[in-house]
């Protein structure tokens, strides 16, 4: 096999994503009254980059083998913390920014030690975690309200240039200064190794224990940063539990549509984010082809296994059916 | 060796009064060792023996009790993997260390990858793994292959290709070469001795006592946690070194075969010109009932997807399987199974494909057979703990109990468990595919004599096997495959170790393509 072969073969669940959204949103554009003007671009580009940051976060954790069901509380924790400290003149306002990164990256952390130290399913430590941080967010705000610098949100959720939605651009910094460092560092690899095997990353003396950690807590600040962006979008904090819930579930749908292996050790966030976008625009697609609201659950369903399916097609092509299970 | 020459020479590496525990098991009992610079030394030992405990110590992988170690004279003690690879140990385990999804390069330099502005600089790790897998002789294997795509053979060549680039001075070789083919098992012998030549010390485990009467200076010998003898190689005979090991006497490795005559009975495997796209090409072959039938040639000639093929595993062959002369579409591993054929397969990967290692013996030994003890789709609990027990009783499984998780018993045993699941299927065909990679003597001769039982009792026998002892002591008759064909078929006395690797090589049948493989 040549290099590119290779390089397919490692690409191919980023690909699968990639090609599933872009089918998914040529048909929505297609049947878009407007068509794809700067406007439509920027509204999809707001709303799926809020789904995009907790879809990655989700991957780091994914990735060794976990699940982190406390994503979209931490998403919505940090909105209503940012509700209330990103404001002001721009000194405080970038301070208040730092600090709920840094709430972001203090749940995540949590999360981590809980699995590795106290050794818990990462799925019951979460549900757990994900209470306590809904929990939070409620005394943080009973009511929706609150505020936040307004120029700084509207730089951040308008476009660059006239065309290019900016919040795109904040998502590919996200994606050039956490995801692709981590995954070129020792931690990641060890991340990787361990959600691929942690026994043999056991013997092979890799820091399995720093690679989760950090895994654990930079999906705490992806979660963070998703939730900065939707107080920017809305210029609200609110508590509101079923997004919160709907936000993690998707998450886990949006990395499985990006080719990211449930299993661990495999997948890409970047894969990820394609998987979100394709999944935001399942919810669009309905609003063009004017669905009465009360179809629009079932339907979304449906178009949400249809894509999952599309993913799994080359499972049909498999000679030794030995190869499904690997 | 004498005490004064063991101090004159003062060992590179050595372990005092070692004692390992697990539970009540004594796994390990003060045990002693001496491990010198530019020497190969081999362990040798059943499984069971304490040698896997030896090792892992040895490696940082579990503490010992008991003890201690001196490296260059100096006491030591490993908190972790990496602590012993910090110190200049590095093993190539028999249970594979490698990270499935990561490639083969990430893989090697796992340990310590290069790293340029805190990031892995990939360019140099791909210069790192092209050296190592080069200083293995293994080029073949691209770098930047996943390793779960390799097949066993490879990823065995990367494990010593991974050992070898953490620039060792302590190597230990576990079981090393138990997956390799004849091919790389040369070339893996020319690392080793050049590593020796070096300086290196190197510790060799390994059940094939003809590799260890090529590679090794010094032997040691571990029965039941203790080692029991040291010695030169080559001042003790094969069966005396084999009776150390057993603690018994060692005679008729191989059941007698019957004479031909006895089974000129009707096929009750049978199959017509089998393909399966470019991996098996227009196979014949006819397995009669009592008949043990084996397969051999090189590693990868499709001798483990003609098995698969006959066990209905591979979708899109063609050709046809005759089951007692009448065709029979096996489209599935249930078909298979059932009934008019009773097909078993016991497969080589015991941990991924022939048990479930966190349930217990019980549970594995029961799944196969459910519709055997179940009436009206209830569980026979009386009925299965007798058919559970005489299998037991069959195959000596060593085990606590029923109740114990089959992850926890030896590798040995585990392969007993996962061949007692299809017996108690009462299968009439058995396939098998190299079911002793790496296990000990005394549970390889007692599997021999159960695939002889078993035929005698009228199984058809279809016994894929990577050691050619095997095939020539087991085998009626042996099938030689070469890139997915059979090239060769050996019968009785023409069953000989010269005939099986000239036609494995493909280079009798007088064109010479075939030696370039």
């Amino acid at each position: 096999m040549s290099e590119w072969r290779y390089w397919l073969n490692e690409q191919r669940g980023t690909l699968m994503g990639l090609a599933i959204f872009l089918l998914m949103f040529a048909v929505y554009i297609a049947n878009h009254p407007a068509g794809l003007t700067a406007n439509v671009a920027q509204t999809a580009a707001n709303k799926g980059v809020l789904f995009a940051f907790v879809a990655m976060a989700q991957t780091l954790v994914v990735i060794t083998a976990g699940i982190d069901l406390s994503v979209g509380m931490i998403f919505i924790l940090t909105n209503c913390l940012a509700s209330w400290i990103v404001v002001g003149e721009p000194l405080p306002t970038a301070l208040g920014v730092v600090a709920v990164l840094m709430a972001g990256m203090v749940c995540g952390a949590i999360n981590g030690l809980l699995v590795i130290y106290g050794r818990l399913q990462p799925i019951v430590a979460t549900i757990a975690t994900g209470a306590v941080y809904f929990g939070l967010a409620l005394l943080l705000r009973p009511f929706p309200g609150g505020s936040v610098n307004e120029d700084l949100a509207d730089a951040l959720t308008g476009r660059l240039f006239g065309v290019i939605p900016s919040s795109l651009v904040a998502l590919a910094a996200a994606v050039l200064l956490v995801w692709l460092p981590f995954r070129r560092s020792r931690l990641g690899r060890a991340a990787y190794a361990a959600g691929s095997s942690e026994q043999a990353a056991f013997m092979s003396g890799v820091p399995i224990r720093r690679g989760k950690f950090a895994a654990y807590t930079l999906a705490g600040l992806l979660a963070a940063m998703g939730g900065l962006f939707l107080t920017f979008f809305t210029y609200t904090g609110e508590a509101a539990y079923a997004s919160g819930s709907g936000y993690t579930l998707w998450s886990i749908a949006a990395v499985v549509l990006g080719g990211v292996s449930l299993y661990g050790g495999r997948g890409s966030a970047v894969g990820a984010i394609f998987g979100a976008f394709a999944a935001r625009t399942t919810g669009d697609m309905l609003f063009v082809f004017d669905v009465d609201p009360l179809w629009q659950p079932l339907l979304q369903g449906v178009v949400l296994m249809i894509a999952v399916s599309i993913g799994s097609i080359a499972l049909l092509r498999v000679r030794n059916r030995l190869d499904w299970f690997q | 060796m004498t005490t004064a020459e063991i101090q004159a020479t003062s060992p590179l590496f050595r372990m005092e009064g070692v004692s390992k525990r697990y539970g009540g098991v004594r796994a390990l009992e003060n045990a002693k060792l001496d491990v010198e610079a530019g020497h190969i030394h081999a362990i040798l030992g059943e499984n069971g023996a304490g040698k896997s405990t030896l090792i892992k110590i040895m490696a940082g992988v579990v503490a010992a009790d008991e003890g201690r170690m001196l490296l260059d004279g100096r006491e030591i003690t490993f908190r972790s993997p990496a602590a012993a690879a910090a110190a200049g140990i590095a093993c190539v385990f028999q249970e594979l260390s490698l990270i499935p999804d990561l490639s083969v390069a990430d893989n090697i330099a796992i340990a310590d990858p290069p790293r340029r502005f805190g990031l892995i600089d990939r360019r140099a790790q791909r210069a790192i793994a092209e050296e190592a897998l080069a200083r293995a002789g293994a080029e073949d294997i691209h770098p930047r292959a996943a390793v779960k795509d390799l097949p066993l053979s490879r990823r065995q060549m990367v494990e010593i290709a991974k050992a070898l680039a953490s620039k060792p001075r302590i190597l230990i070789l576990d079981e090393a070469t138990s997956a390799l083919t004849a091919g790389d098992v040369a070339k893996v012998f020319a690392v080793l001795k050049r590593l020796r030549s070096e300086g290196l010390a190197l510790l060799y485990i390994s059940h094939r006592m003809h590799e260890i009467a090529e590679l090794a200076d010094t032997c040691t010998v571990f029965r039941n946690g203790r080692n029991v003898a040291s010695f030169r190689a080559g001042t003790r005979s094969s069966s005396e070194v084999v009776e150390m090991m057993i603690g018994r006497e060692y005679s008729n490795v191989f059941p007698p075969k019957p004479q031909r005559a006895a089974i000129a009975k009707p096929p009750r495997l049978e199959c017509r010109n089998l393909g399966w796209g470019d991996r098996l090409r227009d196979i014949s072959l006819s397995v009669a009932e009592g008949e043990v039938v084996g397969l051999g040639g090189l590693d990868g000639q499709g001798q483990r997807d003609l098995l698969l093929a006959l066990f209905g595993v591979l979708r899109g062959t063609t050709g046809s399987v005759l089951i007692d002369g009448a065709p029979m579409a096996i489209a599935s591993p249930a078909v298979a199974r059932a009934s008019r054929s009773a097909m078993a397969l016991i497969p080589e990967d015991r941990k991924t494909e022939g048990l479930m290692l966190p349930m217990t013996v019980r549970e594995n030994l029961s799944f196969a057979a459910l519709d055997h003890v179940s009436r009206g789709g209830i569980i026979d609990r009386t009925a299965e703990g007798q058919l559970i027990d005489e299998m037991v009783r069959l195959l000596a499984i060593k085990t606590a109990g029923l109740d114990v998780p089959v992850g926890a018993l030896s590798g040995g045993n585990q392969q007993k468990v996962v061949i007692a699941k299809w017996l108690m299927r009462k299968p009439r065909i058995v396939l098998l595919n190299d079911p002793t990679r790496g296990i000990d003597v005394g549970t390889k001769q007692e599997m021999y004599q159960l695939l002889r039982r078993l035929a005698d009792v009228g199984a058809a026998i279809l016994f894929y096997s990577t050691d050619y002892d095997e095939l020539i002591g087991c085998c009626d008759r042996v099938l030689v495959l070469y890139d997915g064909r059979i090239v060769r078929e050996l019968e009785g006395r023409d069953i000989t170790e010269h005939a099986l690797i000239a036609s494995a090589l493909n280079v009798d049948s007088g064109d010479r393509e075939g030696t370039a493989a």
